[in-house]
């Protein structure tokens, strides 16, 4: 089983990286872009059949680990 | 004199300012060791734990991140619990931040860029340990090196930090006037926690000991922890 993690600046909390993007788009060219967000994907393949059990594993990998949640937010995409 | 103060610093693999601030800890006269991360104990006696900077685990996933899963990290929890004195020094101010030791979170820099420089700081509150030395609004010289210094809180955070007395240091121009080099919130450098035992900072105290490397104003700092 494998288990997608995006984890993302919350919102409010000042994506820098993403404007940076957003100003070189612009500066290209590519004028219809209005905002722009960067964030992680964490892969994560795990020996898990249920879906569920291994979406809260997942789960509780982010809020120990993969995010840290005073700034960022997480989703989870489990895929069989 | 009593006995000498014993300072034990952290080492995780990336650290690279364990032994400046050994040597900037000795030359106060104080007993150090080098505590590597896999380490289960804080020794025995130990007056001040400091986590060093550098890049603990290349600063992989986010800085400090991966350093908080170390073993000592528990051990260091229960010391800080119990009153221990903490000092988290650039990355070691990322990790007591990521282990909640400290309120907050450090952001990649506003402008993107890695920042190595001398800068101004202001003393803010000095009712503590660490900063007992200096004076309300001193102007201090420090260097600061880091790519992930940007200080966040929210609102009601940041009203608790002034209201308990927390914010330590705000980097300024060499007049005290607001100069943010990295976009903190109210360009805050340093905090320390309610208890005020955990004080972390990303500024390098450790390399700020001798005039002749460009400023002393460091050794002031370190030395509040000596006879507390």
């Amino acid at each position: 089983m494998k288990a997608i993690v995006n984890v993302f600046l919350k919102n409010g909390v000042l994506d820098s990286q993403g404007k940076a993007v957003l100003h070189a788009l612009s500066g290209h060219g590519f004028e219809s872009v209005r905002d722009v967000r960067v964030g992680k994907q964490i892969i994560i393949e795990m020996d898990e059949s249920d879906s569920a059990a291994a979406k809260e594993k997942v789960a509780h990998m982010c809020e120990e680990l993969l995010a840290n949640t005073v700034i960022e937010d997480y989703n989870i995409e489990i895929i069989s | 004199m009593s006995a000498k103060i014993k300072v034990g610093i952290v080492q995780f693999p990336g650290t690279n300012c364990e032994y400046d601030t050994q040597h900037a800890f000795d030359s106060l006269g104080c007993e150090t060791v080098i505590l590597w991360h896999k380490e289960n104990t804080i020794p025995d006696g130990t007056d001040l734990v400091v986590v060093a900077g550098g890049f603990s685990y290349g600063d992989y996933l986010r800085s400090g991140a991966i350093a908080k899963m170390s073993p000592i990290m528990k051990a260091l929890k229960h010391y800080a619990n119990d009153g221990g004195k903490v000092l988290g020094i650039c990355n070691g101010f990322q990790v007591l931040t990521e282990i909640g030791l400290l309120p907050g979170a450090l952001k990649r820099n506003e402008g993107l860029h890695f920042i190595s420089r001398h800068h101004h700081l202001k003393v803010i509150s000095y009712d503590n340990t660490f900063l007992r030395l200096c004076e309300a609004n001193e102007v201090v010289n420090i260097p600061i090196a880091h790519h992930d210094g940007n200080y966040y809180i929210d609102a009601q955070g940041l009203k608790e930090l002034y209201t308990n007395h927390q914010v330590l240091l705000q980097y300024t121009d060499e007049n005290g006037n607001i100069d943010n080099p990295n976009g903190s919130i109210d360009s805050i450098a340093g905090i320390c926690n309610v208890a005020k035992n955990v004080f972390g900072l990303m500024p390098h105290p450790e390399r700020a000991m001798e005039s002749l490397l460009g400023s002393s104003d460091g050794r002031r700092m370190l030395e509040g922890f000596l006879s507390a």
